[in-house]
Formats: C-alpha cells, structure tokens, sequence
C-alpha cells in the first residue's frame, strides 16, 4: 500500500478509525451489557494478558513502520538535507505578509520541490490547501530559524496558500475576519500527463 | 416522607443540610461548586466559536466575529477549561480522597480553601484579561506572540499572566496539602518512614513485588503502604508540580517583557530563542496531558472500580509497576508537539515524539484492561449511574489515546498537525468524555460521603445527562474531527462557512453537552436547595479535617524504626 496524496492518506485514515471507533463502542456498550446478566456469558475469543500487551506494542510500533513504508514523505522528509530538489524556493513572512519569489510559484506535476521559508517576527505555519480546503502538507515556521520542507508533488492543479499557525488577530481583517494572508493560487502545478494517467 | 412543592424543594433541597458538613466536606463541594460553574462558561465559549465558524448566518452578535474577540473567546476556553473547571474538580476530589483512603485528617482545610479561592480568582482575572482587553496569544503562547505589544494591550498581558500566575500558586498549594497529608506520620502511618512512604508512591514497590514474583522470591512488600489510588495521585501531582513550574516560568518571561515595554524599555523578543522555549513549554504543558491527567484517570478506575465491585484490583503489582513507567513516558513525550517544527531534530522527533509516545498507548491500555477485568471479574453488576459514567470514561480515552498516538507519527502529522482533528477527535473527547465522564463516576460515588446521604432530586435526570452527555461528546468530538481531516485548522477563523456541515453538525451535538450540563446543575440544585447551595460557602461548624475517623489518628513518636 502505498499513498501518493495526502487525500488517499486522509481517506484511508478516516475510514480506518471509524471502523475502529465503532469497534470500540460497541465492545464496551457489550461489556456493560454483559456486566449486569446473571448468566454467564461464554467469551468469544479469550484473548491471553500477554497477547494483549503484544498487540499493544505492536500496534505502537506497528504504526510508524507501516506509515514509513506507506506515506512517501516520511523518508523524504528526514533524509531531505541529502535529497536534491528540482526547485527551490525561498520565501519570508514578516507583519503577517509574505514574501513570495514569484507568483504563482510554477513547476510541474512530480517534480521535488524545497521551499525554504523564514519569518522576521513571529511563529507562522506555512501551508498548501487544495481548492476544496483540504490540505496538502504544512510546517511551522518558527522566527529566526531555518524552516525546510521538501515535497514531491503527486498531484496537478492550483493551489492556495496560508498561515497554519496563530500569529495573533493581526492576520485578518478587524471586520470582515477576512485571513489577510490567504494567497489564492500561490502555487500552480501543471500536470504530467504520464503521473496523471496513473 | 411529605412531598414538598417545586419552589420548597428549589429552595431547601431534598434533604441536605449543610449545618452538619465537616470542615473537609464543605471546602471540597465548594471546588465542585465553582469547577461546574467554569464548565457552563466553557460549554458557552465552546457553543459561540462553532456557531461563528458556521459562516455568516450564524444569528451571534456581529462583535464575536471579530478576530480579536474570537481568539480572545479561544485563549481563556482551555484556561477557563483546564484549570477553573477540570483542575478545581479533580482537586476537590483528591483533597477529600487522600484524607478518606489514607484515613488521616488533610493537612490544611485553610489551604485547601486558599487553592479554590486562587484558582477560581485567577481564572476569572485570565478571563477577564481577554474579554476586557482582548489579549489573546492563545494558551500556547508560543514566543514571541505573548509579548507582541503591538497587536496586544499591556494591561491586558499583566491581567492574564497574574491570573494564570494565582492558578500556579492555587496549584502549589494543592500539591503542598497533598504531600503534607501523604507523609504525616500519623494513623496508619505513625511507623512508616519517609523512605517507604516514597517506595509506595513511586509505584517501587509493585514493581519490586513482580520482579520478587518473577524470580521466585517472597514478596518485597505485602502490603504495600499507600493504596493504588493515592499511589495514582502521589504519581501524577510530581507532573502537576513540575508542570505548575514551567508555566510560572513561562509567564515571568512574559512579565518581564511586560514590564519592560511599561517602562519604555525595548528588549529584542528574539533574545529569547522561539524554538527552545516551545520545547520547554510543551515539556511542561505536555504533562498536564500525557502527565497528570492520564495517571490521575488511572487512579480513579481503579479506586472507581474497586468501590464499584467491592473488590481488589486485578493485577495490583502490574498497576502500580505502570504508573512508575508513566513517569519515565509522561517526562519523554513532549516532542510530538514538535513534529512539525522542522529546525527540531530528528532524533528528538522520532525518539521522544514517536517511540516513547506510543509507549502511552500500552500504559493507557494497562489501565482499561484492569480496569475491566476487575468489573468483570464481579459480574453480575447492577447498571448505577456511577458505573455506567464510569464506562462512559472507558469509552472517552478508548477513543481519545489513539487518536492522539495516530497524530503522534511524522506521515500523519504532516497532514494533521494544527488541524482540528487534534482539537476535537484527541483532546475534546479526551477531556469531555473521557476525563469528566470519569468525574462524574466519582462524584455519584462521593455523593453520598461527601453530602451525607443527600437524596438525589431525579434519577431519571440523571440518565438523561448520562446519555445527552455521552453521545453529544463523542457526536460533537467526531464531527469537528472529521472538518480536521477535511482540512480546517483548529487556530483559525473562518468567517465563511467552508466548513459549514461539519460544524453544524458538531453544533448540534455540542448544544446536546450544553443541555445535559443545564440537567445536571438542575438536579443538583434541587437535591441541595439553594439555601443549601449558598450554605455551603459558609463556614463550617465541625472543623474535623478528616472523613469516618471516630478520633485524631495517633501522632508517630519522634524516631521511626524502619520496617521491612
């Protein structure tokens, strides 16, 4: 299994903790249920106490293994200092305004892109939404410090832009709540009709 | 028994008298009082947020769209909700517990009063502070926003950290009372030493009597000198020190600042590296989570559990061996706050952030599997309202902890991190379902301790609560979740209705929580009357510090033999 976009991540993992969060209910509603017969009720399946704390573990750990192997931008991600990318931005947030290097930041679909972001003043979030409001990848963007993020972009199209993290009320409008660091179409993503048809 | 009328029973109760509560009773309901008030105001704030995220028809006042008021609204909610509400009824609690469990009288009934006056002063002034002056950095207060002079007022700075400053020292006085009653050497302690009293509280001895058990030796400790519950709570008040610490830390920085810009003087903000201090707040702040609140629930299903059934915990030595690992796990997890700060390291990202956090995952599910072994192992069990709470909180943290320990995971957090999928799937339902569900358990079991047989005005409203509350706090922490995976930020305002569904229905739900909290006050209040409501802020006639001692435990002499 393999997860190009955070959308078929997202999708996954909705369905996947929904089924669990029924399971759980229901076995707890079962277990109180049965709590107040008077006859005994024969279990289903005797689950022994180390196999218990086993599938604890090994769902702890399990996790992380399979969402390394499963979401390519975990490994990216901590090797990115060695990765070279196709491009490279460098962008900075100072009074609640960014500074973008052009606009709309062009490149195409599966290329692997290093946006390189900075802030003057505050602690900012920087991150790519699709039009339907769902997200594409973040990361904060702390004052003073090199904030790096390198994404191999699976998927085609335009996208917006804007502060992930609190800044304070300064970042909308005193009226209208407008978030006045909203770049519509900051990012533009041509498709590639090879990546497209897969 | 006469039937009195509606207005009789409004006003005098059913049968509570608040002349005959000890000293240590009347300073515990009124924590409880005052915890339950908070809520209400939380639920309010909760209700206004959602509705303004609902988009521009939202029928709220145009002022609560206004970003100042909103994230004014969003900064006191967890201050209002953590420590004026969750913090004073989990304190009322434990003041009383500790006396009742270890029977020893509490060291100080005038402290414990102090805790509730600070704590609910000081929350009142942080609230105060936003809805007056608008300061609004949010409770993460993430450096430099606390000291951004230019889009905060000064007073409002000073108002909020001296109120958050009198909750920390409300806290300390908590603890102090606490640590006080636990190693007074006095009833069934007068011959235990300070040593042993710290081997039991650490959880040594537990894990001293597997190890005997594995190896084949006789027990290190037959009976071990506390009991699992104030093990529990010894256990998690080292969190809530070390968290009240960091936070009074956090808040002299921004004093000093404050104080500072009051005298003209400009001090460079970035002095102050924003990284490092995140590092050190979430240390710190992480242990009210992952510290305080998953151990003290711990303690509370096992002494829920034990009082339900009437008998010992399943596997005590494995309990008491888990909360020492939760010292170790609670102290090493803060770093998955910062799995998106990529000037982090990677190591402290994956160790800290990942492994150790899974760890959380066996700990929290070593205590739902004592937890229901032991009620099963009492089966059959009548379904009182305390037991039915009791598996609300199951429920609440069965559904909250791993949501967290999903989040808990470079892939996942990349997409999630500041979503409201942490908001409302992790931490609401950790809180409101898993926590209070919890808490009421408890209070339906002190009720009849700490009020002295008070009946309860309806039973009936006390299902309704049950049932509104739990699927109104699974409902509403579900929906706003799923609006995270959908994309929308949980420190943002969106004024245009992107969301619209999703928190509609979340709404709903939420106003479901809001309702079973107007029932619960109600049938309180009709079972205390409201003269036995404002009695119990008078003061007590009986000073007795302690609850079911017959006479004051016997003081140890001056010199304690060690025992073995």
């Amino acid at each position: 299994m393999n997860f190009a976009t955070s959308v078929e991540l997202l999708k996954f993992h909705w369905a996947a903790y929904s089924i669990y969060a029924l399971l759980i209910i229901s076995i707890i509603a079962w277990f109180g249920y049965n709590l107040t017969r008077k006859e005994k009720v024969k279990s289903i399946v005797r689950i022994p106490f180390y196999g218990y704390i086993a599938f604890l573990v090994a769902g702890g750990v399990g996790h992380h293994i399979f969402t390394y192997n499963a979401i390519p931008w975990v490994a990216e991600d901590i090797m990115r200092h060695d990765i070279k990318a196709d491009h490279e931005y460098t962008i900075s947030i100072d009074r609640h305004r960014w500074k973008l290097p052009e606009k709309p930041i062009h490149f195409k679909q599966g290329e692997k892109v290093r946006f390189n972001v900075s802030s003057k003043d505050l602690t900012y979030g920087f991150g790519l939404f699709r039009k339907d409001g769902t997200m594409v990848m973040q990361m904060q963007v702390l004052p003073k410090h090199h904030n790096d993020i390198l994404w191999t972009f699976n998927e085609c199209g335009k996208f917006d832009l804007t502060s992930t993290e609190y800044s304070g009320p300064e970042q909308y409008d005193h009226e209208t709540g407008r978030d006045k660091m909203l770049v519509k179409d900051a990012v533009v993503i041509d498709c590639n009709p090879k990546l497209a048809s897969k | 028994m006469e039937k009195k009328s509606f207005t009789q029973t409004l006003i005098h109760g059913t049968d509570f008298d608040h002349t005959q509560l000890s000293a240590l009773q009347k300073v515990t309901l009124r924590a409880v009082v005052m915890s339950f008030l908070f809520f209400g105001l939380v639920a309010i704030e909760g209700m206004i947020m959602r509705m303004v995220e609902t988009g521009p028809s939202n029928p709220l006042p145009k002022m609560f769209n206004h970003p100042e008021h909103f994230f004014s609204i969003m900064t006191v909610h967890p201050i209002v909700g953590i420590f004026g509400s969750t913090y004073q009824l989990v304190f009322a609690a434990f003041m009383f517990l500790v006396p009742y469990l270890t029977k020893k009288p509490l060291y100080s009934v005038k402290l414990a009063n102090a805790v509730w006056i600070l704590i609910t002063v000081g929350t009142a002034m942080a609230w105060l502070a936003g809805f007056i002056w608008q300061y609004a950095p949010l409770y993460t207060l993430y450096w430099p926003l606390p000291a951004d002079m230019e889009q905060f007022k000064l007073i409002g700075g000073f108002v909020f950290v001296i109120g958050v400053a009198l909750i920390m020292i409300g806290t300390i006085g908590f603890i102090y009372n606490i640590y006080a009653t636990i190693f007074a050497r006095t009833g069934i302690h007068k011959n235990k030493t300070t040593k042993e009293l710290l081997i039991s509280g650490f959880g040594i001895d537990g894990l001293m009597n597997l190890i005997h058990k594995l190896t084949g030796k006789p027990p290190y400790s037959k009976e071990p000198a506390l009991s699992l519950p104030v093990v529990a709570i010894f256990r998690g008040t080292v969190d809530t020190f070390l968290d009240a610490i960091v936070i009074l830390a956090a808040g002299i920085l921004v004093l000093v600042y404050l104080i500072a810009d009051a005298g003209g003087i400009t001090w460079d903000v970035h002095a102050v590296d924003s990284l490092l201090y995140k590092n050190f707040f979430w240390w710190g702040f992480d242990l009210v989570a992952d510290g305080l609140v998953l151990i003290y629930v711990a303690g509370s299903w096992y002494l829920l559990a034990t009082l339900i059934t009437g008998q010992k915990l399943f596997m005590e030595n494995v309990a008491r061996a888990a909360l020492l690992l939760e010292l170790f796990v609670s102290w090493m997890v803060w770093s998955h706050h910062l799995l998106a700060d990529q000037p982090q390291p990677e190591m402290m990202k994956l160790v800290s952030g990942e492994m150790v956090t899974a760890f959380e995952l066996l700990t929290q599910g070593l205590a739902l599997f004592i937890t229901l072994v032991t009620l099963w192992k009492a089966r059959p069990l009548k379904m009182s309202p305390e037991l039915a709470y009791l598996l609300g909180g199951l429920i609440g943290f069965g559904l909250a902890v791993p949501a967290g320990i999903i989040q808990a995971d470079m892939g996942m957090n990349r997409v999630l991190h500041n979503t409201q999928w942490i908001s409302f799937a992790h931490f609401h339902i950790a809180l409101i379902v898993g926590l209070y569900m919890t808490l009421y358990s408890a209070l339906y079991v002190l009720w009849p301790l700490v009020t002295n047989n008070t009946t309860l005005f309806s039973k009936k409203l006390t299902w309704t609560h049950f049932w509104l509350y739990l699927i109104g706090g699974v409902g509403m922490g579900a929906f706003a979740g799923m609006a995270g995976l959908d994309g929308m930020l949980r420190r943002h305002l969106y004024v245009n209705g992107e969301f619209n569904t999703w928190m509609i229905l979340a709404a709903v739900f939420g106003s479901m929580v809001m309702i079973a909290w107007f029932i619960f006050l109600f049938n309180i209040i009709m079972s205390v009357g409201l003269k036995g409501l404002i009695g119990i802020f008078l003061p007590a006639k009986d000073n007795v510090a302690s609850y079911g001692l017959n006479e004051e435990p016997e003081a140890a002499p001056e010199t304690v033999p060690a025992q073995k």
